[in-house]
């Protein structure tokens, strides 16, 4: 068996007197894209947001290339080409497309200055592939759609040669054509052999994205099935009782 | 406004808020023009106009950056006399009893200590609001009563003077460049803003993004040299009166000539704010801090998301609010020539109205340099303007605590129609 990308083992974290997330393992493999299913609150989020530096676990380590990491901070996780597409987008809804895409990391001049044009210039490059729609580089992320915003964010997780990518609900905001352009872009990155979290609420759209599925409830692992071996009723039942029913009765 | 000048202004990318600020500062400086008969607009009373505003100008750069950042800063025209008093102090009792009387070390050190002093206090300030999250309301609030009670507490309530002679020239009021240098530095002004415009055309060209044609290029070249010349034939029209030119020929012991005049040129604080409006320009917009305190106003957890550390860069601003602050007690200390207990009372009033009138959002995020020192001198041609008419102060204080107001509602206004939040 190969060395798993990434693996996150017996990850814990409270907030106060709350597990949010309780003693949870997960891992992806080069070229997998891996779902985190459950309710809102099951964890999922949280669970994430301790990859990308956002929060810092209380127990447990994490894993690259089989390698242990300490992951500290945002910037850490980004030094690990761990990139992330939050649910918020967090986008600076001021700046423009460019200056979001390239926050914390911008072009320089050789005077140290950050180069405006330059970043542009990439910025029109990555978003005629991802999105070549967008036009509108030198407006506030403000006055753009919600499937531009989100074009924005995905450009910024994609641009910096990411390895291990994190999407926590990419499509919520989407219309179809939108929805499924996603969808696209997620099998293309997979094939380039990123290995991919995916967040989502939509149980179908998982079963035909994603390699393998891992069902959060109130901050514990139900457990984790490759898709092929499961039904859209099992990962349900899991979601909503906390078990697999085929598992019970074998 | 008519079809035809709207395309101009879109073409010429120039900021609405911006023209209408000019407009109101020119519709202010027409009403009193005509009120005072003939008075504002001399250059003997905008020369006057810009001194007065220079301490305030420096302060509200720095004010944009605090208030982008979500934050407020109340303590400014405390940490103004408290840094006032001491620079007083140490150029008055302790400098020259180890350089002499005169010696030209006595301002530089002065200077320092004083930029070394705000940036210490506004940093300390900073890190209690970044670092132990107390709200800035409250730690500015709290400096406001600490630092103006501590300028109290070193100067027992005297005021002290006089300020060393090279000190006070920093002030504009005795220190002014002359006619000839004002030209250079405005030819030298007019020369950088056209390679700007030129370097920055070239660099879009060469990306193949869209530019301005070129008659749009040469328009706005031509109206901003023509205001650096502009401002600069008014600074250096107005003329020293012949007393003062008659008294400092006496005291070299010649004989004025006959029909000798000359005129004074930029005030040496005056340059102090040009140089801080620069240097706050490109901070704001062509360094990795700067572009940090706009993405952390417009939305902190995605600054902090992005690996932006925004405590210490909270610590940074107020540090740059302190540094900006102690230039702004030097310049206007120099200009009264001594150091009293109350230098600076209700300047951080002053100070947030002229960012605010400027199109600074309280709400973070957005604002500019330009904007801010322009709302100073707005507020400063409100008040002199009354206080040439003889309006009387407290009635002064009523119309400008008004103007306030429905400068910030205008601007809702117009944020609304633009849709830019």
């Amino acid at each position: 068996m190969t060395t798993p990308l990434l693996e996150m083992r017996n990850i814990s974290i409270h907030f106060g007197g709350i597990k949010a997330v309780d003693d949870v393992s997960i891992d992806v493999m080069p070229g997998e894209v891996v779902g985190l299913l459950g309710h809102n609150g099951a964890g999922k989020s949280t669970l994430i947001k301790i990859l990308s530096g956002a929060y810092k676990k209380d127990s447990g380590e994490i894993y690259v290339d089989g390698k242990k990491v300490e992951i500290n901070s945002p910037r850490d996780a980004r030094d690990l080409n761990i990139e992330t597409i939050y649910q918020t987008l967090a986008l600076s809804d001021n700046l423009d497309a460019a200056s979001n895409l390239f926050l914390g990391r911008e072009i320089v001049t050789r005077f140290g200055l950050v180069d405006d044009t330059a970043m542009e210039a990439e910025s029109r490059k990555i978003m005629a592939r991802l999105n070549p729609n967008f036009q509108r580089f030198s407006e506030p992320v403000r006055s753009l759609s919600g499937g531009q915003r989100q074009s924005v964010a995905i450009a910024r997780a994609v641009y910096f040669n990411a390895r291990i990518l994190i999407m926590d609900e990419p499509t919520a905001a989407l219309g179809v054509h939108e929805t499924a352009m996603v969808a696209d872009l997620i099998k293309e990155l997979k094939a380039q052999g990123l290995g991919i979290f995916l967040i989502s609420h939509d149980t179908r759209e998982m079963m035909e994205l994603c390699d393998r599925v891992s069902v959060m409830k109130n901050g514990q692992l139900v457990g984790t099935e490759r898709v092929e071996d499961v039904t859209e009723d099992d990962i349900l039942s899991m979601i909503i009782l906390g078990k697999n029913p085929k598992r019970e009765m074998a | 406004m008519s079809n035809g000048l709207g395309n101009i202004i879109k073409t010429l990318q120039l900021d609405t808020r911006l023209l209408g600020m000019i407009g109101a500062f020119v519709l202010i400086a027409l009403v009193f023009h005509i009120a005072t008969g003939g008075t504002f607009l001399t250059p003997r009373n905008l020369f006057t106009l810009t001194l007065q505003t220079a301490s305030v100008a420096v302060m509200a750069t720095g004010m944009v950056f605090v208030i982008v950042t979500r934050n407020i800063d109340l303590s400014i025209g405390s940490l103004l006399g408290i840094i006032g008093m001491l620079m007083g102090v140490v150029q008055v009792q302790v400098l020259p009893e180890i350089f002499g009387f005169g010696s030209p070390m006595i301002w530089i050190i002065t200077v320092a200590i004083g930029l070394a002093l705000g940036a210490a206090i506004g940093g300390f300030q900073g890190w209690l609001i970044g670092y132990l999250a107390i709200p800035s309301f409250i730690v500015t609030l709290g400096g406001l009563l600490i630092w103006r009670g501590g300028a109290w507490w070193v100067s027992r309530g005297t005021t002290i003077s006089p300020l060393d002679p090279s000190f006070v020239m920093l002030g504009g009021a005795t220190g002014t460049i002359g006619v000839t240098a004002s030209w250079i530095l405005a030819l030298v002004g007019s020369a950088l803003t056209i390679y700007g415009l030129a370097n920055n055309r070239r660099k879009y060209i060469s990306h193949d993004f869209a530019v301005k044609p070129l008659w749009a290029e040469y328009l706005l070249g031509a109206i901003l040299v023509g205001a650096i010349c502009g401002i600069t034939a008014i600074m250096n029209a107005y003329m020293v009166p012949t007393r003062i030119l008659e008294r400092r020929f006496a005291a070299e012991g010649l004989e004025m000539p006959e029909g000798y005049t000359e005129a004074y040129g930029f005030p040496i604080s005056v340059l102090i704010v040009l140089a801080v409006a620069i240097a706050m320009t490109v901070i704001a917009r062509k360094t990795r801090f700067g572009r940090y305190v706009f993405a952390m106003g417009g939305n902190p957890d995605a600054a902090e998301l992005s690996g932006i550390n925004t405590r210490l860069l909270t610590v940074k601003v107020f540090a740059l609010m302190g540094a900006l602050t102690a230039i702004a007690a030097v310049i206007a200390s120099a200009r009264l020539g001594s150091a009293g207990s109350s230098l600076g009372e209700l300047d951080e009033l002053r100070v947030i109205a002229a960012a605010v009138i400027g199109g600074t959002a309280l709400a973070g995020g957005v604002g500019t340099i330009y904007g801010a020192i322009l709302g100073a001198f707005i507020m400063q041609a409100l008040v002199s303007g009354m206080g040439m008419v003889g309006v009387d102060s407290p009635l002064q204080n009523m119309i400008v605590g008004g103007v306030l107001i429905v400068a910030v509602w205008v601007d809702i206004l117009y944020r609304r129609k633009t849709g830019d939040a």
